[in-house]
Order: C-alpha cells, then sequence, then structure tokens
C-alpha cells in the first residue's frame, strides 16, 4: 500500500477536526492580531497618536504576524501534549507511513492552517481599518510570503514542540513567543531601525523579520524595506535549518 | 512462517550501562496466544517496542507477519496493531471515528470501514456510544475501543499490553472473553503482563522475562510440571531461620523448602493434607506457633520465583 494513502487520512483526520470547530479555530488565530490591529491601527491612529501611514506598514507586518504565530501554535502545543501526555500520535505513528511523513504531515497541515487564518486577516484587515494597502501586482510575493511565513512557524513549532519536555512547555513558550513577536519587525519596518544599531542586529536575527519585509514589499513597496530575493534567501535558509532539526527532533521523540 | 520471529535481540538505552533485553531469541506462531511474563523493568515493553517499530534494536532480528521490523517498518506497522495499556485514543474524535480514521491510515476503503466498524462496536457492546467522544470512557470502555480499533486493519498480529491492568474484575472478564473470541478467529495474540491468572488462563504459551533474558518458555502446563514439587503447603509463622528450613526441607516427600514474603512453602511429592500435622510439629520442634496454612498446585508464580529467586511485584 502506499504511503501516500495513509499520509492523505492523516491530513483529512486534521482538516475534518479543525472544520469540526472550525469557529473556536478562528476565534483563536484571529483575536491577537485583531485587537493588534484594532488598537494600533484603529484607536491609537483615531486618537492621534499614529500618523495616517503607519496602518499601512502596519498590516503587512501583522499578516506576517498571523502567518508565524499560527503555524507555530498549531503544530508546537499539540505535538508537547501527544507525545507528553495523551500519546495520540502513537496511532499515527504505527499507521504504515515513515515517521518522517508523519511529521511532514504535521508540517503541512500546519501550514495550511496558518494560510487560511493569513487569510482571513485581509477582510478582517479591511473591516476593521476601513481600507488595506493593496496591490494586485504584489500579490505573487504576497502569496509566497505568506506560505514561507506560514511554513517558517511550523518549522520553528517543530523544533520547539520536539524539544520542550511537556513540564516546560508554559515556561519555553513565554520566553520564546514574546520576544518572537516583537523583534519580527511586524510593527516597524526594519531599515527604520538604523537609529537603534542594537535592536537592528537583534531583529535580522529574526527570521519572522524577513517575512514581514516580503509582505511590505508586496504591499507597501514605497516603505523602505528589505529586498524581496534576500527575504526569500534567508528564509528557505532558515527553513532549510528548522525542518532539519525538527525532523530530528520528532524522530528522537517517535523511536527509542 | 512464524507470526514472530526474534533473534539475538539486544537493546541497549543510551547512557545505561546494562542491556534492557540481552540476546533473546523466540518464536510466535500463527493463531497463538503468547503471553511475556515479568515483573515491571524486566524488559516486556523494550522487547515489544522493537517488535512494533517503535523502539530501534541495538542488534539482533525480529520480524512480524514476515517482515524485518527495523529494514521495512513501514510494512511491519501494516501487518500490526498495538493495544497499549494507558488510553492513547483520539481525543477530538468520536469513537466510531476513532475506527474509521484508524482503517483510513491503514487504507481500508471508507465503505469497508464503516461496515466493519459497526460490527465491531456491536461486538464490544460500544454501539449505542459510537459519537462519544473517548473523554467520557471510563478505563475499561477505553481498553474496549482500542482492540476494536486495532482489528479494524485486520492485522496478523495483535500487540496488547498488560491488556487488563487496573480494570475491574467485570471489566477483566469482558476483555478475557472477546479475546478468546480472537483467538478462536486465529487472530495471533502477544500479550505483556505480569498478571500471572492472566497469562495461565489466556496464553497457549508464556516466556518469563527477567533482567533482559528469557528465562524460560512453554506452554502454563509445561512450566508448572517443570517445577519439582507438584503440589505446595504453605505455612505462616512467625520467623523461623535457617534451621526451621534445613529440618522441613528433611522431611519425608518434601522437595524443597522456600521462604516467600514471610512464608514458608513446601513442595511436595505427596498429598499435601498429610503434611501439614508433621509440618506443624517441626515448627513447634523450633519454638514456632503455625498460624495459617495454604495448599496448593503450583501457579506461574512458583516457576517464576523458582527461575527468579523474586516474586512478580
Amino acid at each position: 500500500m502506499s504511503q501516500a494513502i495513509a499520509f492523505r487520512a492523516v491530513l483529512r483526520r486534521d482538516v475534518y477536526v479543525t472544520w469540526s470547530e472550525f469557529p473556536v479555530f478562528l476565534a483563536q488565530v484571529i483575536l491577537q492580531p485583531l485587537f493588534l490591529l484594532f488598537v494600533f491601527g484603529k484607536v491609537l491612529g483615531s486618537l492621534g497618536y499614529t500618523t495616517n501611514g503607519y496602518t499601512d506598514l502596519l498590516f503587512p507586518g501583522l499578516l506576517a504576524l498571523t502567518a508565524v504565530i499560527t503555524g507555530m501554535q498549531t503544530l508546537a502545543f499539540p505535538l508537547v501534549v501527544e507525545f507528553g501526555w495523551t500519546k495520540e500520535i502513537e496511532d499515527r505513528l504505527l499507521a504504515p507511513m515513515s515517521t518522517a511523513l508523519v511529521a511532514a504531515e504535521k508540517v503541512v497541515f500546519a501550514t495550511l492552517r496558518a494560510v487560511v487564518a493569513t487569510t482571513v486577516m485581509i477582510p478582517v484587515g479591511i473591516l476593521v481599518l476601513g481600507s488595506i494597502p493593496w496591490r494586485w501586482s504584489g500579490v505573487p510575493l504576497l502569496v509566497v510570503a505568506i506560505v514561507l511565513g506560514s511554513l517558517l512557524g511550523a518549522g520553528l513549532g517543530l523544533v520547539l514542540g520536539t524539544l520542550v519536555v511537556p513540564n516546560r512547555i508554559n515556561i519555553v513558550f513565554s520566553l520564546v513567543f514574546t520576544p518572537l513577536l516583537f523583534t519580527g519587525c511586524s510593527q516597524y519596518p526594519w531599515p527604520s531601525l538604523d537609529r537603534l544599531p542594537w535592536f537592528q542586529v537583534v531583529t535580522a536575527c529574526n527570521p519572522m523579520t524577513y517575512v514581514s519585509e516580503a509582505m511590505r514589499g508586496a504591499l507597501v513597496p514605497s516603505v523602505p524595506h528589505i529586498a524581496p530575493g534576500i527575504c526569500i534567501v534567508v528564509l528557505v535558509g532558515a527553513l532549510t535549518v528548522l525542518m532539519t532539526v525538527g525532523v530530528r527532533g520528532f524522530y528522537r521523540r517517535a523511536i527509542d | 512462517m512464524s507470526a514472530v520471529d526474534v533473534s539475538e535481540l539486544v537493546k541497549r538505552y543510551p547512557k545505561s550501562a546494562v542491556n534492557a533485553v540481552d540476546g533473546i531469541s523466540f518464536g510466535v506462531r500463527p493463531g497463538e496466544v503468547f503471553g511475556l511474563l515479568g515483573p515491571n523493568g524486566a524488559g516486556k515493553t523494550t522487547t515489544v517496542g522493537m517488535l512494533t517499530t517503535r523502539v530501534r534494536p541495538t542488534a539482533g532480528k525480529a520480524t512480524v507477519g514476515g517482515v524485518d521490523v527495523t529494514a521495512d517498518p513501514v510494512a511491519a506497522r501494516g501487518r500490526l496493531a498495538v493495544v497499549p495499556q494507558r488510553s492513547n485514543l483520539d481525543r477530538s474524535i468520536s469513537i466510531r471515528d476513532n475506527l474509521t480514521f484508524h482503517a483510513a491510515y491503514h487504507g481500508v476503503p471508507a465503505g469497508e470501514a464503516a461496515e466493519r466498524a459497526d460490527e465491531l462496536l456491536e461486538q464490544f457492546g460500544l454501539i449505542e456510544r459510537g459519537n462519544v467522544k473517548p473523554d467520557m470512557f471510563s478505563g475499561g470502555q477505553a481498553q474496549r475501543v482500542m482492540i476494536a480499533r486495532a482489528l479494524m486493519h485486520q492485522p496478523q498480529v495483535l500487540f496488547l499490553d498488560e491488556p487488563t491492568t487496573g480494570l475491574d474484575p467485570a471489566a477483566r472478564l469482558f476483555v478475557w472473553d472477546r479475546l478468546r473470541e480472537l483467538r478462536e478467529r486465529g487472530v495471533t495474540l502477544f500479550l505483556t503482563t505480569h498478571d500471572m491468572q492472566e497469562a495461565a488462563t489466556l496464553a497457549d504459551r508464556v516466556g518469563i522475562m527477567d533482567h533482559g533474558h528469557l528465562l524460560a518458555i512453554d506452554t502454563p502446563d509445561a512450566l508448572m510440571r517443570s517445577l519439582p514439587g507438584s503440589t505446595t503447603l504453605e505455612l505462616a509463622t512467625q520467623g523461623g531461620d535457617g534451621a526451621v528450613l534445613d529440618a522441613l526441607g528433611a522431611m519425608d516427600q518434601v522437595e524443597r523448602v522456600e521462604a516467600v514474603d514471610g512464608r514458608i512453602r513446601l513442595y511436595l511429592a505427596g498429598d499435601a493434607p498429610q503434611m501439614v500435622a508433621p509440618a506443624a510439629a517441626v515448627l513447634a520442634e523450633h519454638g514456632l506457633h503455625l498460624d495459617d496454612v495454604k495448599l496448593g498446585t503450583p501457579s506461574l508464580e512458583d516457576v517464576f520465583i523458582h527461575l527468579t529467586g523474586r516474586t512478580l511485584r
């Protein structure tokens, strides 16, 4: 029997579960960017604390944030729980497919969820802000950035989910999540940080920065941003490292 | 062809000084119920882990359903099924979905899977609760669901880890009955247990494991017959030193004496009841008082004590 059948069945199970609780899924992934968008874009703008152009550079950043965080959350939390407590993953590890494919399915599913969540942010942005920066000619790059950002989140989730021991999950996630959230250039464009050089270095080390910058390259190219080509190269490199480490970690958890 | 074939199988975990499984070899015939018996830490779980592709052997070879589990784990997974000791049911979906998705993972067409799920839910007394999620289930019910799930892809060998540990007596009997039905249908069952009664009741053959070694392997009857002394007399008394044991051992008909958990056990060649009075007399000579007696035929537990020098728990 082909392993593709097992792979598709496992993927179908994940989609089935998400579909059966779709409103919960939406609330889970949209709430955080929605509030960020509302407070930083709408509220602060209405009160006059931010200038008009700020929402234009914030919105692409929030798309990046949604893609990365959703991919990571979808993969990491369930993985820690399944390996650590519920052992639910065992039935899939014993399916007639290679262990690497079980890990790959996790990545594909997390990426799918992140792509859906990020796409949903576009109408949400229009609703909250009234209008969003949009360029049809930037759509191909936008799609690439959404997919790479979602994959990046999934890769981070795979690494975290397999490295973290269950009783440390709360500590690790708060230690990783918040810095990742605020050093990923979702709320500010990277080149503007040259007034804060040390922070520019810090943010350059966060791969999410390159997702945010690629999104800006797609939607608001007039704002100074890192060249999309560089973003894509860095992201592909980061993905290669994360997937290698993550799959290795997955094997370590799956097989003694 | 054997259902399970194990040859010189070794597992040493990293950073461990000893082998968890130390070069064991045995075979299980198709349709046989095989019980691997041993205390916690004996190496049973590691052995089953290797046979079910979740533990990588350090050395040696193992096949399940004729497939080498190290060389082709993917094919081996299609031929085996595992019922773990603790529930690992998918909590996000209903019992029925647990069964049908498991079948889908194994490439069973949807229509066939639905039919099989109905049959198995019926057989395991779960048909009314098919749409319930596993969270609501007791340990015994979860165990039944896991056995039903394991059968969905019609495995050649079904591995059950401590299938009735922690179940109440009624649930335990129910599971035993289902396992007997499976045996009648020709499914090869491989159980691990530290429950002597379970092994003696269910297994055609029993392997006794301790410290990573397979100490004996045979039918429960043959194992019990292999013990010197066909009947036992157990004496409960306060104290009892080597001299008492020697004196008891010197009596006619007594083949062997053991002190087990504060009791003295005599293995006899003849009738146990006749030996009560002479044994009490020997105790009295040594100033000991006989508090209680228990007559018995040897059990697998006795075989185990004989082989390992200790009790199971």
